[in-house]
This record gives structure tokens, C-alpha cells and sequence, in this order.
């Protein structure tokens, strides 16, 4: 059984002091964006560069990583290309496997979630140890992360004091940040120091230089990378720009976006291994070609995975990251994931109002509300919703058809809700479960206007 | 000028009210409205579930009515939207790409094609403002608080002309109010959550009333408002507009 | 695995839209500081940086001469500040643990994230800027820039192996969404503008 958005976000928003404390917490996220916005007076015209570049580089794709590998080639970097989830997860562990490697950090890439990697190499018996503080904490608790740049936003720092001193041994409750940093952080340097291997995503690929850009606030890809005697960087192929000076523009919208900065503590630009180093680049598909060939789609791989569709969606806000049973939740979640699986995430599509705030967020312009709509016209095409919904959607539609029978049912309406409105004020009746029904007037519009206006 | 009133079937059932007040306030500024007779709806519902496929007859019935007219008014911000985007009749694209071209929601009527400068209206309590979304952002009746553009709005600029009213916006000043359509029972947890934060905002500012543009929106909140036994109650902007005084305002 | 790249490509030729124009971006258009020194300031110290301005070398040689005096484990990447030291290229993680404090040498410095370009070579050590417990970077104050378009035009990314922006000390707020400074890199920043 698939799990449904709207039955996980009921179960998430039980608990009310908690959604309130997600919601105004994503919500003051929202108001530090606006904050670092309003501060360019360029802003609007970022927007529209960064679209507009990202357009032309679908456009041109082909090229451009053909471009970009023959020039990461020649510094020295190793290029794979994986078709799917799974043949990532194989070149990735045939990496490990060659070199024998046990010790593995992984710092922040909702790719490496996508494909299930640390799932996938767990069953091969090896331990991947998730780098970013967010994603530590929730791989300590088995849980998948709940947003994409705010990995455990969804927890508590008592959860998180709780966890720590089950797998850190710090004291028990003590719950001040700071404390609980500082122990992450001493725990994960020692497995820096050790690790032979790091893992990185990639924000940016430059396919005018073959080189990427990873972009951290904590440093925990770099302190993987530059340990590491192998550094395997994966990456969607619509991370591609075409040019370093594009990155001017990316760079000044993506943490603006994302957190309110001006920018990531660090931009990390990686040409060449280090002397002695291998580092690769896995370059994969996974959906994606398919999805560049939906018209209606393609704009949803602009993406820069920034999230600030996630902080203003006032439903994702209240209904917490693991409603959406993905590894990219949100608003860009319901449009990205129905490609990939769309029988599993049917659901997603409808868990927004399409109040259009996303779109107006997104620093690449992405019509994401307008996409959710489309996507809801495929999935029901596809004969993914229930036949309850197509059946009543069919009565809907042959009513308003028909001026006559229209009008008989508004009155039978009416009627039955003024003389028995307990048929329809009753527990069977989902408004009813925390709202009155409107009030029954003596008249319909068209009743009032025949009697009163027309000659 | 000859003005077709589109009347959305929730309104034409359970807020008459909202169409009458429309109807006097247009031709009170001196506009000649006809009422299509045979009109049922504007196809949103079965559109924004998935079903457009199934709009042929709805939309079908709404070029026939519609056809002839130099604008098409409605008092709602999101029927004007879906129509506007979405209206289709492939043996009558002439028209309904007109109908698309000159439907208007009816504060941007006002505002754009009338060009209303005062009203002769007077609503003396304390309103909030609720930003219905698809009229807000779909049809630019307002500045948006995501966008880095200069503030301005059409609905705020009619309601300033009304006398002795007291306007205030909610703290988040144009968060949704979770009705979207089929939305508010498919997914009425958050549906019902999200409302009743808007409320509290609108609480917190002590208001009388709180309207929109929408009356989908104000069906929603006023829902909540009456299971909560709240002293707020909720008007349409169409009705402000056309108040003589609060006196003699009432519902039917 | 060449059997997954062509089926990719080819996939990605037949899907990818009509060509569409790469648009000219306007760096007339983009906001520009009075003082750009400034504003590097004001946006760095808000992030938790120090920024110190000096009228020259000499006050900073004096101040990397007494810490050299010192227990802790000090790395001079910074020819002008004296003897460079030596073999730290050849470090391991292992040995750079220890690292209390680097003094780097800064390309540029960016007014609008109080952000500063470095170049690996000016790392010595590409770790260095990340395990040190404390970063000290320098820079000419006629080096600050406005925004990163006017970086991106002085610096030449792919010049070496490796370069960043970095915008120190590092920082996460992924508890509760409270701000720690200190999180895997430097726990604090300096930089040293030279007049």
C-alpha cells in the first residue's frame, strides 16, 4: 500500500504544538529569504538570468556534458555515467570494492537519496557515515531526512540530546546546541581523519572547465575530500551550467534562497584531484532524460535544490517533510517525483492548494504550481485516482452541463440542508469534522434575479 | 458597453447575496449587465482535480452564454483565472478566446476598465483583508510578498474608498487559507489547520469582518469561524463596495 | 558503462528542447557599494568574521612572529609574513589535526557575502583551511569587489586544482535552527585587510 501525503500529514498535524513550531520555524526561513532579497535591488533580474541560463542549457545539453566530461577528463577526473539509481549504486560500490575500502563519509546530496546509496551499500556491508549534522542525526534515528537543506528541522533539540547520548554517550539531558555540535563535531573528525573514501554531491557542474562546485556551511565535504584518498562526486546531469561566470548568478540566488546568506561558508571549486588522489564524477540519468521530454515538465530540472519552495509552502509547512515519502519532499518533490514513480507518488501532485507561492520563490523560475495543475490531468489520464473520485467527477461535470439539471440539484441541495442537515452535518461528511456548512439562503442568485430583476 | 455577470455556482446557491451585490454595484457606476440565464459553471472544480478531460459540456455551456459580450465580470478572483487560462471550445475558438481575452475579476474591473476613483459606500467596522490566492497571484490583483517588486493593490485601493472602514492585513500577509478546491476534504487536516491559522492572525488584529475576493476562501474560514463560536463574521468585498451604511446592511 | 553514457546522450538529444539564447548578463544592472570595504565588514562580522584593517605589513609580521613563539601548532602560507612553512603539502589528516591556526593569503574579497577567493596554492595543503581551529586570511583592500560578477572576472577558477569562496567560520543551525559557530571547519575567522 502507498502511503498517502494526506493521511501522514493528518498524523503529523495531531500533534499541534509541534506543527505549529515546524511551521513558524520554516516560515521565519522564509522571512530571512525575503530579508536577503530585498537587499538586491537586482533581484527580480537574477531570477531571470538564472532561468533564462538554465533554459538554454537544456536546450543544449548534449553538448554540454559532452563538453564537460572532455575537459574533466583531461584534468585527471574519472567520468561514469549511470542510466539509473542502480547502476550508481554499482559504480559507486565497484569504486569501494576495487580499493577495498571500509571507512566512508558522505557529506550532503539528495541524489545519493534518490538512489537509496547508503541503503544499497549497507547490504553489501559497508557503512556510509552521513557527514552534515542534519543528516547524522536523522541516520542515527533511521530516518529519512525531512528537507532537503534542513535535514532534521522536523526534530526537537531534546530529540536530538536523546539520540546523541544514545550514540555519543553525551549527558543526558543536555540539550543546548552548542554542546550537541561540538560532540558532532569531534565525532565526526575522528572519521574524517580515518576515512579513505568521501562521498560529495555537486550544487554546480561547468562544463566550460570540467570542474564542480560543492557548497557547504559546515566544511564536512571538504574535510572528507581533502582526507580522502578517493573522492567520488555525484551528480543529476542537469547540474550542468555552461560557463564559471554563470556561477555569479547561481551562487548569488542559492543561499539567498535557501537560508537568507549571501552565501555558503564555503564554495569549494574542484578541477583536479590531488597528487595521489582519485576522484570521479557519476554522471546520472535516473528519470531525467524522460522527464526533459515532457514539455509540459522539462522546467522542473532547473532545479538548484535551494528548498525555499519548501519554506513558503504553507501545506509542506504543516505537514512536515515525511508526508511527501520521498527523498526530495515539497512543492519541487510533487512535481519531480511523479516522473520517477508515478503509481507511488499519484498522491502528491494534490497535496497543494496551488496558491502559487512556490513560483513566485524559486530563483530559476520554475512554474511549479503550474506544473502540480498538469500533473494532475496525467495522473488521472493515467486512471490513477479512485474510482469514488471518477465517479463523482462525472456526475460533477454532467450536471454542469446541463442548466436544468443544475439548477434541480442546487435546489434538492438546499433543501435537504435546510429541512435535514444532518445528512450532510454528520461525521460521514469530511467539511464537517471542524467546520459549520454555510448557511442555506431563501433564494438562489438566479431565484432572486428572475423575481426581482428580470423585465 | 454591454457586461455579462458570470455568477460561480457556489455563490449563485449559497451566497446570493454576493451576486446582488455585484449586480447593484455595477450598475450603480453606470453599467448595463445582463445575467446569462442558462449559466451553471465555470469547469474549476473538475480542472483543478485532474478531470479537465470532462469539460467539454461545462465549457461548452459557458461559451454559449457568454458569447456576445464586451466583458464578462465575476465576483471571484480563481473562476476568472481558471477561465481565463483554461476555457476551451474547439468548434468555437473565435469566441471563447474572446470570452478568455475580456473576462475580468470584479475589483480589477473596477480598478482597470471602469477606472473607479470613489465610491459611495461606508462600512464603519474593522475589516481584514484576506488575499485569495489564485486572484492574487493568478490574476496580479495585488503586490505579493514574495516578489521584489513596489506594493500595490487593487482590491486595497477600492476599499480605501469606502467610508469610515478600518482595514488591516493578517501578520503573514498573504499565506493561503487552505481551501484549494477539493483540497479542503481530500486533505482537511491541513486544510482546516491552515485556516484557522489565518484566523488567529486576523484575531490578533481584532477585526469585525474579514473578507476577499474569493468567496470559496471566506465559505472555508467561515466554517471554522462558526464551529468556533467567533464574533468575526465574513463579507465579500462586493458586498463593502456596494454598502450604503452599515446600518441598512443585511443578508437574505 | 559506454553503452549507459551513449544511451544517455541520445536519450538527452532526442528530449532536449529547441535551442534557446543564453541571456547577456548586465553587470551595469547589479547593485554596486559605495565603500566596498565597508560592506565586506558589515556583512562578515554579521557571519561571525573579524575583520581587522591595517596600514601594512609590518604590525601583522610582528603579531605572526610572537604566535610562532608559541606551543601551538601555527602554519605561515603567507610569503609576505616571512618563512613560509615548510613540507605542509606533504601533511596527512592525520598530522594537520592539530592545526590551531593558518595564515592564508587571500586573492580577492567579495563587498556583498564577505566572502574571500583562495587558491589551493595559497592553502599549501588543501585541508588546511578546513581542519585549522582558527583561519586567518589576508587581503589588499583594493581587492574587494563589489559582487561575485566582478570575482568571477579577476579569478581564473580552473587556474589550479582547486580554489573556494570562503565565507568563515564555519556554521550550521541544523538544531532547532539554532546558530552554532564552529561546525566541522574553523570555529573563528580573521581577515586582515591591508590599506
Amino acid at each position: 500500500m502507498n502511503p498517502k501525503h494526506a493521511d501522514l500529514a493528518e498524523q503529523f498535524i495531531a500533534d499541534g504544538s509541534r506543527t505549529n513550531w515546524h511551521d513558524d520555524t520554516l516560515w521565519f526561513v522564509r522571512e530571512k529569504r525575503d530579508k536577503a532579497a530585498h537587499g538586491l535591488p537586482e533581484w527580480e533580474q537574477l531570477r531571470e538570468w538564472a532561468s533564462q541560463i538554465k533554459n538554454h542549457t537544456l536546450s543544449n545539453l548534449s553538448n554540454y556534458l559532452e563538453q564537460f566530461e572532455e575537459h574533466a577528463k583531461a584534468n585527471g577526473i574519472i567520468v561514469h555515467w549511470a542510466a539509473d539509481g542502480d547502476e550508481h549504486n554499482q559504480i559507486v560500490h565497484g569504486i569501494i570494492k576495487r580499493h577495498n575500502i571500509r571507512k566512508i563519509v558522505k557529506s550532503k546530496s539528495m541524489l545519493t537519496e534518490e538512489c537509496h546509496l547508503n541503503e544499497y551499500l549497507s547490504h553489501q556491508g559497508i557503512e556510509v557515515v552521513d557527514t552534515d549534522l542534519g543528516e547524522r542525526i536523522v541516520q542515527f534515528r533511521k530516518e529519512p531526512p525531512s528537507h532537503i537543506v534542513l535535514p532534521a528541522i522536523h526534530l526537537t533539540k531534546k530529540q536530538v540530546s536523546e539520540t546523541f547520548h544514545e550514540h555519543l554517550n553525551t549527558e543526558k539531558g543536555n540539550n543546548d546546541p552548542q554542546y550537541l555540535t561540538e560532540a558532532a563535531r569531534q565525532h565526526l573528525r575522528d572519521k574524517f581523519i580515518e576515512s579513505d573514501l568521501a562521498i560529495t554531491g555537486v550544487n554546480f557542474a561547468i562544463a566550460e572547465t570540467g570542474g564542480f562546485v560543492v557548497c557547504t556551511n559546515e566544511g564536512n565535504a571538504d574535510m572528507g575530500a581533502h582526507t580522502a584518498n578517493v573522492h567520488i562526486a555525484s551528480m543529476g546531469f542537469e547540474k550542468i551550467i555552461p560557463k564559471a561566470e554563470h556561477l555569479s548568478v547561481f551562487l548569488r540566488l542559492l543561499a539567498r534562497s535557501a537560508t537568507g546568506q549571501p552565501i555558503t561558508t564555503y564554495s569549494s571549486h574542484f578541477h583536479k584531484p590531488r597528487p595521489n588522489q582519485e576522484m570521479h564524477i557519476v554522471i546520472v540519468d535516473n528519470g531525467r532524460s524522460r522527464q526533459l521530454g515532457r514539455a509540459d515538465f522539462r522546467n522542473s530540472l532547473k532545479c538548484i535544490r535551494c528548498a525555499a519552495c519548501f519554506n513558503t509552502c504553507p501545506v509542506y509547512r504543516r505537514s512536515g517533510g515525511h508526508s511527501y515519502h520521498t527523498a526530495v519532499a515539497g512543492p519541487i518533490g510533487s512535481i519531480l517525483n511523479p516522473n520517477l514513480d508515478m503509481k507511488a507518488n499519484a498522491d502528491l501532485p494534490f497535496a497543494s492548494t496551488l496558491c502559487g507561492s512556490c513560483t513566485n520563490v524559486c530563483p530559476v523560475k520554475i512554474d511549479i504550481h503550474e506544473q502540480l495543475w498538469k500533473w494532475r490531468q496525467v495522473i488521472v489520464s493515467e486512471g490513477l485516482v479512485s474510482t469514488g473520485k471518477k465517479a463523482g467527477m462525472k456526475g460533477m461535470a454532467f450536471v454542469f452541463s446541463n442548466p436544468k439539471l443544475y439548477r434541480l440539484a442546487g435546489r434538492m441541495a438546499r433543501w435537504t440542508m435546510k429541512i435535514f442537515p444532518f445528512i450532510v452535518s454528520n461525521k460521514l461528511n469530511v467539511w464537517y469534522n471542524q467546520r459549520e456548512m454555510p448557511e442555506v439562503p431563501k433564494q438562489s442568485f438566479r431565484e432572486w434575479y428572475l423575481e426581482n430583476k428580470k423585465k | 458597453m454591454k457586461i455579462g455577470l458570470f455568477i460561480p455556482c457556489y455563490i449563485d446557491q449559497f451566497y446570493p447575496q454576493v451576486g446582488i451585490a455585484t449586480l447593484e454595484l455595477l450598475e450603480k457606476l453606470g453599467c448595463s449587465v445582463t445575467f446569462p440565464l442558462e449559466q451553471t459553471c465555470c469547469g474549476q472544480p473538475m480542472a483543478n482535480s485532474g478531470f479537465s478531460g470532462l469539460n467539454k459540456g461545462c465549457d461548452a455551456n459557458f461559451v454559449t452564454n457568454f458569447s456576445g459580450f464586451d466583458y464578462i465580470v465575476a465576483p471571484s478572483g480563481s473562476c476568472v483565472l481558471h477561465l481565463k487560462e483554461h476555457l476551451k471550445d474547439e468548434s468555437r475558438r473565435e469566441e471563447s478566446q474572446k470570452i478568455r481575452d475580456t473576462v475580468y475579476e470584479l475589483t480589477e474591473f473596477l480598478t482597470d476598465v471602469l477606472k473607479v476613483e470613489n465610491l459611495k459606500a461606508d462600512f464603519s467596522y474593522k475589516v481584514g483583508i484576506h488575499s485569495s490566492c489564485h486572484g492574487q497571484r493568478g490574476l496580479n490583483l495585488s503586490g505579493m510578498t514574495e516578489r521584489m517588486l513596489p506594493f500595490f493593490s487593487k482590491p486595497e485601493q477600492l476599499l480605501k474608498m469606502v467610508g469610515g472602514i478600518e482595514l488591516s492585513y493578517p501578520k503573514r500577509k498573504d499565506e493561503c487559507c487552505g481551501f484549494g478546491g477539493t483540497f479542503c476534504v481530500f486533505e482537511e487536516a491541513v486544510s482546516v489547520k491552515m485556516g484557522k491559522d489565518r484566523i488567529d492572525e486576523h484575531e490578533a488584529n481584532g477585526v469585525d469582518y474579514i473578507t476577499a475576493w474569493d468567496s470559496s476562501c471566506l465559505m472555508h474560514l467561515e466554517g471554522i469561524l462558526k464551529r468556533q463560536k467567533s464574533r468575526i463574521k465574513i463579507i465579500h468585498i462586493a458586498e463593502i463596495l456596494n454598502s450604503r451604511n452599515s446600518a441598512s446592511y443585511k443578508k437574505i | 558503462m559506454t553503452a549507459s553514457r551513449n544511451k544517455i546522450l541520445n536519450s538527452i538529444k532526442e528530449h532536449q528542447p529547441d535551442l534557446t539564447e543564453l541571456p547577456v548578463i548586465d553587470i551595469g544592472k547589479v547593485i554596486g557599494y559605495a565603500d566596498t570595504f565597508e560592506q565586506f565588514r558589515n556583512v562578515l562580522e554579521s557571519i561571525g568574521g573579524k575583520v581587522v584593517s591595517l596600514p601594512d605589513w609590518d604590525a601583522l609580521q610582528q603579531l605572526v612572529n610572537e604566535e610562532k613563539q608559541q606551543e601551538n601548532f601555527i602554519i605561515n602560507a603567507v610569503p609576505e609574513l616571512g618563512e613560509i612553512t615548510p613540507e605542509v603539502h606533504n601533511l596527512t589528516a592525520v598530522q594537520l589535526e592539530k592545526l590551531e591556526k593558518i595564515y592564508v593569503k587571500g586573492t580577492l574579497g567579495v563587498a556583498e557575502n564577505g566572502a574571500v577567493w583562495v587558491y589551493e596554492s595559497h592553502l599549501l595543503n588543501r585541508l588546511t583551511a578546513f581542519i585549522c581551529q582558527h583561519l586567518v586570511l589576508i587581503i589588499n583592500k583594493k581587492d574587494i569587489v563589489g559582487t561575485l560578477h566582478q570575482a568571477y572576472e579577476k579569478i581564473e577558477v580552473n587556474k589550479e586544482g582547486f580554489g573556494l569562496f570562503i565565507a568563515d567560520p564555519s556554521k550550521t543551525a541544523d538544531i532547532e535552527q539554532s546558530l552554532v559557530i564552529g561546525a566541522h571547519g574553523s570555529r573563528s575567522t580573521t581577515v586582515y585587510v591591508i590599506e
